[in-house]
């Protein structure tokens, strides 16, 4: 019986249970310094002067470093197509661009010296106007970064057309904030660097990509990528903010030399509130078209995106969101536009779902608003417009080939687990009786696209002569079951127990090469690669079991459950596990993989929130989340549902309750887990899953990602059940988050609106 | 100052600064990492362990305060070969991901669970089964970015049969 | 985030308290369960220089029935008030409003006389005390005297208390029976009250308290005023909200804050039985 969709217990887990993960914060590191940073208290300012003297005479200081210390070259953004003008220093020397920009490095001999020390270092500012939003950044009339000519970090036009919406009866405007929120992974950012005798620099990250930190410190400080060491052990969490390395912790491997200790940093949360990167942060025009029954025919949606004070990968999310515009429907005409543009925030980057939530958004919210203006129920007007199930791959108007799809399979379930016409009866029951909380019933319907980044991936699994089986893999896991999954993968062509799998990953020595986890690919890459590794493997085995036994390659048989090859029809002529890897000689029994998908999938679903609002404080309470999510063929429901139920929270979380704020002077409001409202299990209801599979083609596991499916379609519906709510009041649409405030102001205008 | 903490069973005695964090005793000086920091707000739990058993989170007690006191951390809950009934759980359930505000989301259940079930007095808080709703009330004080709750949730009243 | 450098003495017993806080002056500060002043010390928003704990002062933990009212030590945790048998039958209200205190956590540590000196507006407790008419009881070198609650919380986070006082009991009149209700509206279940509203009824007496409404927890005397002489619940609450002066933040505006403490007051009157 196959291992392959079972609903096996993690390995991981134990450990976990027991002693606790073992965190970049939990090693011991002896001789350390500890690095703690003096960050911008302003959100644009000119540097006057920096004073470390008193710093400097603290308990403990071994050094304080400023931008006169530094010998690298700025920072220039990463990506090529952006604004290369926007560059950013390691420690600020004459501008600040956002609150928390690092100015000054504090270094001590004991953890709870820094702050003492770090409070000594007098910065004294000359305040600048501030732009905080990207509406008035567009206006150029204060530019961030003198050596750009204006604030745009980049642009895309795709599908101007002027005569878009000709011939439409309908069309619905709306412009939609897809507002900033903060990713919070519970473990912030947290690192250690150290040099060894042979001019190796070695780095603990806690990061989603360890290749990539690797490569990327090579590159910045000089090294050859052989001279670098990056171990990341267990990760708490990273959700996007944590696959590229950031400013402050590449240099610590230069602080290190500088200072000639060990150091290690973590950051506090306060901190990472302001320097880890944020996510979304789009102002989005909606344009939908159609015709009064239901056929949608025009799309237009404009873009401007939020880059914060230094642009990293957020500014080039809008690229992903034009991927995914249309979504899951057959509209014939789509135009889409986009400006990235930086003010005096924290960067943003990518954040669980990373350009595709946005893009998710503004199609299902424009979805709801057509059918309330022409008086239909928001379920058929998705169904009529649906791509239909026999037409994949199907092409959209913005050019992306979805690989496999059954929307309508998806909405029709969604549909008939949360008892839609019963939800609908009750809604109108209370809206006819006048109910101080009102029912509101959200739909989405969502496709989104996974494996995108990154372009191939690394597997390799080992036979041990005791059979113990190790596998290694390129995509290093924090959270999502990796080892687990694995050993599953090789467990079942190798016949052996999870239990004998060990899994490593996450050191860039003991495995040469790796994408990292990110935009859901790890078990479409790293799995399909392991999987491949592991043919592999057994053919290397099948063809030295031959040799041993003087037969046929083709014509020996493995034998799972007694762990050896045999001639077929002889089961006596056999050579087991520890026979063949004694004949596999000195290199071991060992096989490796890199695996190049065809290209990316597209997992979809349908979500349905029921939300009750309290009209008369305006508080919105989520009653039901059913979410019906395909992700292909599932190696194991115990781990994808883990996955869905993340991002449902996420999702429910960005509709009603977070949002990074800052004030008219740029000063974060929230910029702790007191006044961020990350969403705890009290705001929450249990969620209802319904599983799918629709397999791709594009790898032999039929998987799809699974990871941000949860994210993207939740958010929407949860949104759409809002405005649902609210809709026989005259609104047509209330803002996300959908906090009391925000609902209850909407229902007062819409009072004030209509005499009594 | 001097401290005398019992912890995990163990008597523990050393020389701390007063303004040493509970949480920083335990990772810092007696290296039982297990327990994890995840704000400086007491928001989120991550650093909960029971202190006379029952939840407290470390951030926000001193070593000094705890001094006399038994400490237990997610070290001295279970082994891996004979877990608590709340940590099985919490496996069978997959009620854990990135493992980091597990600890504390495992003690901050174990004080729940047992003040429901062995709670004295008829007070307010006592007295009532555990269900989903109190379940997540009671954990209010943990944040979990992985999971959603979901399964968290599962697992506590899953333990909370077994512990029974 | 750590706090600055302090020194920490452990008084034994409350009179030991009291002479540290004569001998170390304003620089020194009581610890109790520490849940108010320990995370403003670690933001480094508060700096005292000498902690004296008072956290291990069981004498100061009890919950008592004195006959015509009951007697809580100020060291008492929220926890204990929340499991009280004696609170759960001659003043609930206080019992179920420490049960919405923070977090279990939270609960664990914190006291209600720590929460009382705070004297933080957003705080649950002092609205409860405030709505029953509770009585502060402070002991300093010149022996004790006795507060209203009305009169005890007199400016942002600023109380009756002397220096060199220590509160050490908080009597509140026995309501057995009576109607009451406790309207906490938050964003999150962990969150300080946006506002609340502590009510209760009981017999000719009405107590109404706000929560997060102004500079300090205070009571409704208007909506009190209105119910005694015969209003409505939706009347009576429609006057309490008109004069004060809520803060603005990031969770609500004055004028959302004001509308919260109309509806909240309404339907806390309605639960304690006014109609």
């Amino acid at each position: 019986m196959s291992i392959l969709g079972n609903r096996v217990l993690r390995k991981e887990d134990p450990k976990f249970l027991t002693t606790g993960g073992t965190y970049v914060d939990d090693l011991d590191l002896p001789g350390a310094v500890f690095v703690t940073y003096v960050r911008s208290t302003v959100a644009h300012a000119r540097i006057v002067s920096i004073d470390i003297s008193e710093a400097k005479q603290a308990p403990g200081v071994v050094a304080v470093l400023t931008h006169e210390d530094i010998d690298l070259p700025p920072l220039k953004p990463e990506m090529p197509m952006l604004n290369q003008e926007m560059v950013r220093e390691w420690l600020a020397s004459d501008t600040v661009r956002f609150v928390g920009e690092a100015v000054a490095a504090v270094i001590t001999e004991e953890r709870y010296q820094g702050p003492d020390a770090a409070e000594l270092v007098m910065v004294d500012y000359e305040p600048l106007p501030v732009v905080v939003d990207p509406l008035t950044s567009l206006d150029n009339e204060t530019i961030l970064h003198a050596g750009a000519a204006s604030n745009l970090v980049f642009e895309m036009n795709f599908g101007r057309d002027e005569s878009l919406f000709d011939g439409c009866e309908v069309i619905v405007r709306q412009r939609v904030m897809n507002q900033r929120v903060a990713p919070c992974p519970l473990e912030v950012r947290c690192a250690a660097a150290t040099w060894g005798d042979d001019g190796r620099l070695t780095q603990w990250a806690s990061t989603q990509n360890p290749h990539g930190v690797r490569d990327d410190l090579a590159r910045i400080l000089g090294l050859d990528p052989a001279q670098v060491h990056v171990i990341s052990p267990d990760v708490g969490g990273g959700f996007g903010a944590k696959i590229g390395v950031y400013p402050d912790e590449i240099i610590l491997g230069w602080i290190s030399k500088k200072v000639g200790r060990p150091v290690r940093w973590v950051e506090t949360r306060s901190e990472s509130m302001v320097n880890l990167g944020h996510g979304r942060g789009q102002v989005q025009d909606i344009e939908l078209g159609g015709t009064r029954d239901g056929a949608l025919t025009a799309y237009r949606l404009t873009v401007l995106q939020d880059s914060g004070a230094y642009p990293r990968m957020g500014a080039v999310l809008p690229f992903m969101t034009r991927m995914m515009l249309t979504g899951v429907y057959a509209i014939p005409k789509a135009e889409f536009a986009s400006k990235s543009v930086v003010t005096n925030t924290t960067p943003t980057v990518a954040y669980r779902g990373a350009g595709r939530p946005e893009a998710t958004a503004a199609i299902e919210r424009a979805v709801d608003m057509f059918a309330a203006e022409i008086g239909m129920d928001p379920a058929e007007l998705r169904r009529k417009n649906l791509i239909p199930a026999d037409a994949f791959p199907f092409t959209t108007q913005t050019a992306t080939t979805y690989d496999s799809g059954n929307y309508e399979g998806a909405l029709d379930k969604a549909l008939e687990a949360c008892g839609y016409a019963d939800l609908r009866a009750e809604q109108a029951r209370r809206r006819e009786a006048g109910d101080v909380r009102q029912l509101g019933i959200g739909l989405s319907v969502y496709v989104e696209i996974t494996g995108g980044a990154g372009s191939m991936e690394f597997g390799s699994v080992e036979m041990k002569a005791d059979g113990r089986v190790i596998v290694k893999t390129g995509t290093s896991p924090h959270g999502q079951g990796h080892v687990t999954a694995w050993a599953m993968l090789a467990a079942e062509q190798l016949g052996v127990s999870v239990d004998d799998v060990e899994v490593i990953h996450g050191d860039t020595d003991l495995v040469p090469t790796g994408g990292g986890t990110m935009g859901s690919r790890s078990l479409q890459h790293g799995g399909v690669a392991v999987n491949q590794a592991t043919t592999q493997l057994v053919e290397k085995a099948r063809g030295l079991s031959a040799d041993l036994l003087e037969a046929a390659p083709a014509d020996m048989v493995l034998d799972k459950a007694a762990g050896r090859f045999h001639v077929a029809g002889t089961p006596t002529a056999a050579k087991s596990w520890a026979e063949i890897v004694t004949a596999a000689g000195e290199g071991g029994l060992v096989a490796e993989a890199t695996f190049v998908p065809e290209g990316p999938t597209f997992p979809f679903g349908a979500h349905v929130a029921v939300v009750e609002v309290d009209t008369e404080t305006g508080k919105v309470t989520v009653l039901r989340m059913v979410a019906v999510d395909d992700a292909g063929t599932i190696l194991n429901p115990l781990l994808a549902e883990g996955q869905v139920h993340g991002g449902l929270a996420q999702g429910v979380a960005q509709a009603l309750m977070e949002e990074v704020v800052y004030d008219e002077d740029g000063n974060p409001t929230t910029s702790n887990l007191a006044d961020y409202a990350f969403i705890s299990a009290a705001e929450l209801p249990s969620f209802e899953t319904v599983s799918m599979e629709t397999p791709t083609p594009r790898n032999e596991l039929g998987a799809k990602g699974i990871g941000e499916s949860g994210t993207i379609g939740s958010t929407p519906a949860v949104h759409n059940a809002v405005c649902d709510a609210l809709r026989h009041l005259g609104i047509s649409h209330v803002d996300m988050p959908a906090t009391p405030e925000r609902v209850w102001r909407a229902i007062q205008g819409s009072r004030s609106a209509v005499p009594a | 100052m001097k401290v005398d903490i019992t912890v995990n069973g163990n008597a523990t005695a050393h020389d701390v600064e007063p303004r040493l964090l509970l949480v920083h005793y335990l990772r810092e000086v007696l290296d039982l990492t297990g327990t994890n920091v995840g704000c400086d707000t007491s928001s989120c739990g991550a650093c909960t362990v029971l202190l006379d058993g029952e939840s407290v989170k470390s951030c926000t007690v001193l070593a000094a305060q705890a001094s006399g006191s038994q400490v237990t951390t997610i070290e001295g809950l279970g082994s891996a070969d004979a877990m608590h009934p709340m940590q099985t759980a919490f496996r069978e359930h997959h009620g854990l991901q990135c493992g980091f505000c597990t600890p504390g989301m495992v003690m901050a259940a174990v004080s729940l669970v047992n003040e429901h079930t062995s709670a004295p007095g008829s007070g307010a808080a006592t007295g009532r089964p555990l269900d989903d709703r109190s379940v997540r009330e009671g954990l209010e004080g943990n944040l979990c970015r992985c999971t959603g709750y979901h399964n968290i949730v599962q697992a506590v009243l899953a333990a909370a049969e077994s512990m029974k | 985030m750590i706090p600055s450098l302090f020194d920490y003495v452990r008084a034994g017993s409350a009179e030991e308290a009291i002479a540290l806080l004569g001998e170390h002056g304003e620089d020194a500060k009581l610890l109790a369960g520490g849940h108010s002043l320990l995370p403003l010390m670690k933001l480094r928003l508060a700096n005292p220089s000498v902690l004296i704990d008072v956290g291990r002062l069981d004498e100061l933990s009890y919950v008592r029935d004195d006959g015509d009212h009951l007697a809580i030590g100020a060291l008492t945790r929220h926890c204990d008030l929340e499991r009280s048998p004696v609170l759960a039958e001659h003043a609930p209200l206080l019992a179920h409003t420490a049960g919405q205190v923070g977090d279990p956590q939270v609960r664990h540590r914190g006291t209600l006389g720590g929460t009382l000196a705070h004297g933080d507006p957003a705080s649950d407790l002092p609205a409860a005390v405030l709505a029953l008419g509770g009585t502060m009881v402070m002991r300093g070198p010149n022996g004790e005297r006795h507060v209203a609650a009305s009169d005890f919380f007199q400016g942002f986070l600023e109380t009756a208390l002397a220096p060199d006082e220590l509160l050490t009991e908080i009597r509140v009149p026995k309501v057995t029976g009576a109607g009451w209700s406790f309207q906490k509206f938050t964003r999150r279940a962990q969150d300080w009250a946006i506002v609340g509203v502590a009510a209760v009824r009981h017999g000719p007496m009405t107590g109404v308290a706000l929560i997060n409404m102004g500079s300090v927890p205070f009571r409704a005397t208007a909506t009190e005023s209105a119910v005694n002489d015969g209003a409505s619940a939706a009347d009576a609450a429609a006057v309490g909200a008109a004069d004060t002066d809520p803060p603005g933040d990031l969770h609500a505006t004055p004028s959302y804050r004001r509308h919260l403490a109309t509806v909240l007051m309404r339907r806390a009157l309605e639960e304690a039985g006014v109609s």
